[in-house]
C-alpha cells in the first residue's frame, strides 16, 4: 500500500484545491520559489504561476490582513504564517477583522480563508520558535482551529478548510511533517469532529497533532500490561467536538488528555471541564498530562524532559490507575 | 499642495450632487451628535463634520463595484459610497433595520452591497482590509481605497501595508485624512518628521498633499490615483490636510485645541468653500437652495424612520457563529 507523507499531503491538498477552484491563491514568506522552509509547497509556484501561488515581505499583519481583505472580496486565500509563535503579530486582523466578519456584518458577509503555520516543541528551536498557537484563537468565536495528526487527516482538514466559509487556523506540527501514513479514503475531513483512532475500553487517552502518535504508542505498551486504551484524535479545536469525548467515556469511565502545552489556559483543561459538566456521572477518573509552567526550554536535555512523550503517557497512566508495569 | 482650480471640467450639475453629499454627511453627524446626547446612541460616537469634502471628492472617482475600507469616523466613508442614510442611523440606534441590523454599531459598519468591506475601530486597520480587498480588485479591473487618519502612520499597518500593497503593485489608493489629532494628541508631536506624505515616498508610492477641505482638489488628486491603480501602476498615498469640527469622540469638547487654530479652519469650512464655488459656476441660488431643502428632508426622513425600527429581538435574531 502506498504511504503519504505528512508534508506531501499538505502540498497536494493546496495544489488540488488551486487547481479545482479559480478563487484559491496561496502566499507568504518563502512560500512559492523556496517551496517553504519546512519544503511542504514545493512547486506550487511553478507549477501555478505567481498569480496563484506569490511570495511576501515579511509582514505577518500585512500577510493576515490582506488575506482578510481579499477573502470578504472573492478571493479563498491561504497564508502562511511560518511559525505559530509568530501569530502574535497579526492578531489583530485575525482576532478582530476576520473572527468577527459574518456575524457583526449581520451575515453579509464571511471570511473564506485559511492561515497555516507550524507549530510544536522538539525541534530545537527554542521559546520563540516551538509554541503552538491553538490555544490563542480557541475563545474566540468565529474562528475554526484545525490540528491534525496524520498525513491523512492533514490533506483532507486542509481541503475541508480551504473549502469552508470561515476563517480557518491550521496547525501543523513540526515532528509530523516527515512521518508517513495511509492515504486517505475520504477527500474531505470535517472541520469540528473528533475520531477514535483506537478502540478501547478501559481508559480514554485524549491528543491532537504529534501527541497522538504518542498517545497510540503508548496505548501499545499499555496493552502489555492489560490495559485496553482507547485514543481520541480531537482534530479540531474549535469547534469542539465533545460528544465523542463523551460517547468514549461512556464506554471507558477515564479520560486523561495529553497536551504539548501548559495545563493553565489550556485545551485538555478545557475539555475536561465540559466532560464534568455533562459527564460526570460515567466518570471514574480524569486528569491531565501536559508540560511545565515554564516557557520551552531550548537545550536538548531540558526539551525532552519538558515534553510529553510515550515514556510520560505510559508513566501517568501506570502511576494513576496504581499499577505496576512488566517493565 | 495641489491647488483649487486643476480638476477637469464637469458640468456644474455634477458637483451640486456633491455638495448635496457633503451637506447629507454635515447634517446626519448633527443628527448623531443630537440623539447621543438625548442617549439615543450608546457607547460613543466619532463626527467627521469638517471633513466631508475627503470621502465626497474620492468616492466621486470611483465605481459603485470599486471597494473602500473606512475608520471609527466612517459615518462619511460610508454614505459617500453609497450606503442608505436611513440604514446607517438605525444602526447607530442599535434597530433592527440597522444596516448590519443592529450588531456593529458606529465603529465597524459593513456595507458590502455598496463596495464598503468594513469601518474599522481599530487604528489602522482599514489600510489592511483596503490592501486585501486590492488583491481582489487586481483580478476584477477594481480598485480599493483606504480610508484613515494621521495616527494610523504611526501604526505597523501603515507601514507593512504600504509597502505590501507597492511590491504587488496592488491597485490601491491610500488616503490619509490628516485631521492634525491623533485622539487629543497633536499630530506633530507624535509623528516624528511630522510628514505622512514623505513616508510614502519612502516606498516610491507616487504621493500627493492636498487641500483636504476643497472637494475639488481632493476629486482631481483621486481621479489620478484611481486612474494609476486601475491601470496597473500600482498604488497612491493621499495626504488630505482637514479638520474635525467636533472633538474626537463623544463628550470631548475638544479645549486641546488653540482657538484663532479652530477659527482659521471653521473659516475653511468645506461645505462653505463648495456652495461659494457653485454659485461662482452658472448654477443660481435657487438651485443651490433647492438642493439644499431636499437634503434636509431626506435626514429628516432617514433619523424618523431610524427611530420607528423595532430593536433587534434576542429570541429570534438567531446568531450563527459560522456561514454554513
Amino acid at each position: 500500500m502506498s504511504e503519504l507523507e505528512f508534508r506531501t499531503a499538505i502540498r497536494d491538498a493546496l495544489a488540488e484545491e488551486i487547481e479545482r477552484d479559480p478563487t484559491v491563491v496561496f502566499f507568504g514568506e518563502d512560500v512559492a520559489a523556496a517551496g517553504g522552509v519546512f519544503k511542504a509547497t514545493p512547486e506550487l509556484h511553478e507549477r501555478f504561476g505567481p498569480e496563484r501561488v506569490f511570495d511576501t515581505p515579511i509582514s505577518e499583519l500585512a500577510l493576515a490582513g490582506a488575506a482578510f481583505g481579499a477573502a470578504v472580496t472573492g478571493l479563498r486565500p491561504v497564508i502562511e504564517i511560518m511559525f505559530g509563535d509568530f501569530m502574535g503579530l497579526p492578531m489583530d486582523s485575525l482576532a478582530n477583522q476576520a473572527a468577527k466578519y459574518w456575524y457583526i456584518s449581520n451575515e453579509q458577509g464571511s471570511v473564506p480563508f485559511v492561515v497555516r503555520s507550524a507549530v510544536g516543541a522538539g525541534g530545537r528551536f527554542g521559546a520563540m520558535h516551538s509554541q503552538a498557537h491553538g490555544t490563542w484563537f480557541q475563545g474566540i468565536p468565529g474562528l475554526k482551529i484545525a490540528c491534525p495528526s496524520s498525513p491523512a487527516d492533514a490533506k483532507g482538514l486542509l481541503k475541508a478548510s480551504i473549502r469552508d466559509d470561515n476563517p480557518v487556523i491550521f496547525l501543523e506540527h513540526k515532528r509530523l511533517y516527515s512521518v508517513k501514513g495511509p492515504e486517505p479514503e475520504e477527500e474531505l475531513v470535517p472541520l469540528g469532529r473528533a475520531s477514535v483512532v483506537r478502540p478501547g475500553s478501559d481508559l480514554t487517552l485524549l491528543s491532537i497533532m504529534r501527541g497522538v502518535p504518542d498517545a497510540l504508542a503508548a496505548a501499545g505498551r499499555l496493552a502489555d500490561d492489560g490495559i485496553d486504551v482507547e485514543v481520541v484524535d480531537l482534530r479540531s479545536l474549535r469547534p469542539l467536538d465533545v460528544d465523542t469525548v463523551l460517547d468514549s467515556v461512556a464506554k471507558t469511565n477515564r479520560l486523561l488528555a495529553v497536551e504539548e502545552g501548559p495545563r493553565t489556559g489550556g485545551w485538555a483543561a478545557g475539555v475536561l471541564g465540559a466532560v464534568a459538566e455533562e459527564g460526570l456521572h460515567e466518570l471514574d477518573d480524569v486528569w491531565t498530562l501536559t508540560t511545565s509552567e515554564t516557557p520551552i526550554p531550548y537545550s536538548p536535555s531540558l526539551e525532552d524532559a519538558f515534553l510529553p512523550d510515550p515514556d510520560a503517557i505510559v508513566a501517568s497512566v501506570t502511576e494513576r490507575l496504581g499499577i505496576s508495569t512488566a517493565r | 499642495m495641489i491647488g483649487t482650480r486643476t480638476a477637469a471640467a464637469e458640468a456644474p450639475a455634477a458637483y451640486l450632487d456633491r455638495y448635496s453629499q457633503m451637506l447629507l454627511i454635515r447634517l446626519f453627524e448633527g443628527e448623531m451628535h443630537r440623539l447621543f446626547l438625548q442617549g439615543e446612541i450608546h457607547g460613543t460616537t466619532h463626527l467627521s463634520s469638517g471633513q466631508e469634502a475627503v470621502p465626497v471628492g474620492v468616492c466621486s472617482a470611483l465605481q459603485p463595484s470599486d471597494y473602500v475600507a473606512g475608520t471609527y469616523r466612517g459615518h462619511g466613508h460610508a454614505l459617500a459610497k453609497g450606503t442608505d442614510p436611513e440604514a446607517l442611523a438605525a444602526e447607530m440606534l442599535g434597530r433592527a433595520t440597522g444596516v448590519c441590523g443592529g450588531r456593529a454599531g458606529s465603529m465597524n459598519v459593513i456595507d458590502l452591497e455598496h463596495g464598503l468591506v468594513g469601518c474599522f475601530g481599530i487604528v489602522g486597520g482599514s489600510i489592511a482590509a483596503a490592501t486585501g480587498a486590492a488583491l481582489s480588485a487586481a483580478r476584477q479591473g477594481r480598485v480599493a481605497v483606504a480610508f484613515f487618519g494621521d495616527g494610523a502612520a504611526n501604526q505597523g499597518y501603515f507601514h507593512e501595508c504600504l509597502n505590501f500593497a507597492k511590491v504587488l503593485a496592488l491597485p490601491a489608493v491610500f488616503v490619509c485624512e490628516n485631521n492634525f489629532y491623533g485622539e487629543f494628541t497633536p499630530m506633530a508631536e507624535v509623528t516624528a518628521g511630522g510628514d505622512i506624505a514623505a513616508r510614502g515616498a519612502a516606498y516610491r508610492l507616487p504621493v500627493r498633499v492636498v487641500d483636504g477641505n476643497d472637494l475639488w482638489a481632493v476629486r482631481a488628486a483621486a481621479l489620478e490615483a484611481v486612474e494609476n491603480a486601475r491601470s496597473g501602476a500600482g498604488p497612491t498615498l493621499l495626504e488630505c490636510q482637514t479638520y474635525r469640527h467636533y472633538g474626537h469622540s463623544k463628550w470631548d469638547p475638544a479645549t486641546y485645541r488653540p482657538k484663532d487654530e479652530v477659527d482659521n479652519w471653521l473659516a475653511r469650512d468645506p461645505l462653505d468653500r463648495a456652495r461659494n464655488r457653485l454659485l461662482e459656476s452658472e448654477l443660481e441660488e435657487r438651485q443651490v437652495a433647492a438642493a439644499e431643502k431636499e437634503t434636509h428632508e431626506c435626514i429628516e426622513r432617514a433619523i424618523a424612520a431610524a427611530l420607528a425600527a423595532p430593536f433587534p429581538d434576542p429570541d429570534d435574531d438567531g446568531g450563527r457563529e459560522f456561514r454554513e
